[in-house]
């Protein structure tokens, strides 16, 4: 019964659509629209596990940003242009393997040029696979929509996660450590040594994951007051 | 005070609508209601005719810390001389107290209102005065050598994040001024627990055998025979017991005598401000927690000592007291239901030994106890209601 209505849904899906511009007012939305009006972590509040627990110091936030990037990405992009030989009732497997084939990749790239910060982010790669953004994604946009657009909207989804992570990172790794290292740049001070002389100490709380669930309720707190459409009716 | 009264009726236009200070009217507002009883009534809604309102309770609350606070005062001296094994009067030791927590008041007060009076304007509603007491009890539950910066990050970080991101005074789910004792505890560990941040040794050197450490500290180490160490702060006073009871040992300023603080407590139970049910039970739930351990401890865990420290002294330990006196009791953040209290009262307490006594890591149990609670009251009562419901059915269903 239903694969038969599934059927007949296909086929009327399967109307020409007339051809649209590259960076039409459409899909330069799929790309902006998450930094901001649906924000992955802010509005629809998914993958906040990995949001509290790899934000410690930006340089793991900024790793696990461009690992999330890179597997959004592909992965919008393979499982669009598999949208339609995929059975559905088999669909969440089929983009857990995608998922999952992608992240072991990431992974083993990590392991290889960068041991430390794979070290640190330990698990967190691999739990990417159960990412709900990612999942979202192919099951909300790209398995109905074309590669091109699925591609923008990984990349813009990835970007809005990767903001939130790095700017709650900063906040974090400034506060809690008093200086931002980062590989390649050393370590850059934002308190000056006086402060310290003066009795200043570094809050031990930013490093515990609380601080990185208060720090993001203040960003939603300020994107909130800013954003009008975003506050519900009730 | 009619000059007071003239001056405020003469300023008055400047802060009314389309004065030149308009956007300052809660301030305002908040003064002018802070020194008279405003003659302004309620347009809608229920009248309620008592004399008491919320500017009043606060005061209550605040007088009945008084105590507590004197004797912190006093203690801080008498703490730091007698570290230092010098003999000195008694005004020395209250003046030095003075010194060391006048500030503490000054600046938790100034921040805490401060942040407050920012978001009234910007948000245009009265200045309320639930700051009142969280301002007092933010510095009787620190250790009186705090760094001040601390003390102002907390409180605005307690002031703002436990209570004006929920809607203000009423609104809050948390303690506000144990939220800053939290933050403080998390944030500097090495200033707000240990054996040298309880007693001001500068200046001078400490007594043989002086080591600053609490009661509590002691009792991880040693168990129920803590009160054979020599610890000069309250050798004199002997017995440990009667030591925690009166209050002569290090400790936060304000939590270290019961004495004090049930003077307190008898203030709030008579105005009928404190829930007794909360008070009652939460000692109760100390107490049985103590009791368990005290049973079970030597026959399963014999190398833990702390399992076997008296359950009538687990009570007058640290901040226990304290806690289930002035801030288990906060109307706003304990359960509202009759029932609920006895509950949330005895949980507290059974949880504030628990968190004490098992983990090493946190010496002190009351503070956790308390958030803990704070965040479980709104499912407490919502059983309780729920129970009240059902019980109402069945009875209406067989008749």
């Amino acid at each position: 019964m239903s694969t038969e209505t599934a059927a007949a849904e296909k086929e009327v899906v399967k109307e020409s659509v007339p051809k649209e511009p590259l960076f039409s007012a459409k899909n330069k939305r799929l790309l902006t629209d998450p930094l901001d009006d649906d924000n992955p972590i802010t509005v629809q509040v998914l993958g906040i596990c990995s949001a509290l627990a790899i934000t410690v110091q930006v340089q793991q936030a900024v790793v696990m940003s461009l690992s999330v990037l890179f597997v959004m990405l592909f992965g919008n992009m393979i499982i669009a242009s598999l949208r339609n030989s995929i059975p559905s009732r088999i669909r969440i497997i089929v983009q857990l393997v995608v998922v999952a084939a992608l992240v072991i990749l990431v992974n083993e790239i990590l392991k290889a040029f960068l041991p430390d910060i794979s070290e640190k982010l330990s698990v967190f790669v691999g739990l990417i696979i159960t990412n709900c953004i990612i999942m979202g994604r192919f099951e909300a946009f790209a398995m109905g929509n074309k590669v091109f657009p699925s591609a923008l909207d990984g990349i813009g989804n990835a970007i809005g996660y990767a903001w939130i992570l790095v700017a709650v990172a900063i906040v974090r790794e400034v506060f809690g450590s008093g200086a931002i290292s980062f590989p390649g740049v050393g370590q850059i001070k934002f308190i000056p040594a006086s402060f310290f002389e003066m009795g200043y100490m570094n809050n031990n709380f930013m490093i515990l994951p609380p601080m990185a669930l208060i720090t993001v309720g203040v960003i939603i707190w300020i994107q909130r007051s800013r954003n009008q459409k975003l506050i519900e009716e009730n | 005070m009619k000059a007071l009264e003239n001056l405020l009726d003469k300023i008055k236009p400047t802060f009314e609508e389309g004065g030149k200070l308009e956007k300052f009217y809660p301030v305002y507002d908040a003064l002018e209601t802070f020194a008279f009883v405003p003659d302004h009534t309620t347009s809608k809604g229920a009248h309620i005719r008592d004399a008491i309102d919320m500017k009043r309770t606060m005061f209550i609350v605040i007088l009945a810390m008084v105590p507590a606070l004197l004797f912190g005062i006093y203690n801080t001296g008498f703490q730091h001389y007698s570290a230092l094994g010098i003999d000195a009067p008694f005004m020395d030791m209250v003046l030095f107290g003075l010194g060391k927590v006048l500030p503490l008041i000054i600046v938790s007060y100034g921040v805490g209102l401060g942040v407050e009076f920012i978001f009234c304007i910007i948000k245009g509603h009265s200045i309320q005065e639930g700051f009142l007491v969280s301002g007092m009890l933010i510095p009787l539950i620190m250790p009186m050598d705090v760094p001040l910066w601390m003390v102002a990050v907390a409180t605005a970080f307690a002031v703002l994040i436990a209570k004006e991101v929920f809607g203000g005074t009423g609104m809050n789910i948390l303690n506000v001024a144990l939220t800053a004792r939290a933050f403080l505890f998390f944030a500097y560990p090495t200033k707000m627990s240990g054996n040298k941040v309880w007693v001001n040794t500068e200046s001078g050197s400490t007594v043989d055998g002086y080591t600053g450490e609490t009661l509590l500290a002691q009792a991880i180490e040693s168990g129920p025979n803590f009160a054979d160490i020599t610890n000069t702060a309250y050798a004199s006073i002997g017995e440990s017991f009667m030591a925690s009871v009166i209050g002569f040992i290090p400790g936060s300023i304000g939590e270290t005598s019961v004495i004090a603080i049930l003077l307190g407590a008898a203030i709030l139970l008579w105005t009928g401000i404190a829930s007794w049910r909360i008070i009652l039970m939460g000692v109760l739930g100390g107490a049985a927690m103590g009791l368990i351990f005290n049973i079970l401890g030597p026959q399963f865990f014999p190398e833990n000592l702390y399992l076997q420290v008296p359950w009538w002294h687990q009570l007058v330990m640290g901040g226990f007291m304290f806690g289930v006196v002035f801030m288990a009791t906060d109307p706003v953040t304990a359960a509202q239901t009759a029932k609920g209290k006895l509950w949330y009262g005895f949980l507290i307490g059974f949880l504030a030994i628990m968190i004490r006594v098992v983990n090493p890591a946190y010496p002190e149990g009351i503070m956790m106890a308390i958030l803990f609670m704070n965040v479980m009251a709104p499912t407490i009562d919502h059983y309780v209601v729920q129970g009240n419901i059902n019980k109402r059915l069945k009875r209406l269903k067989t008749a």
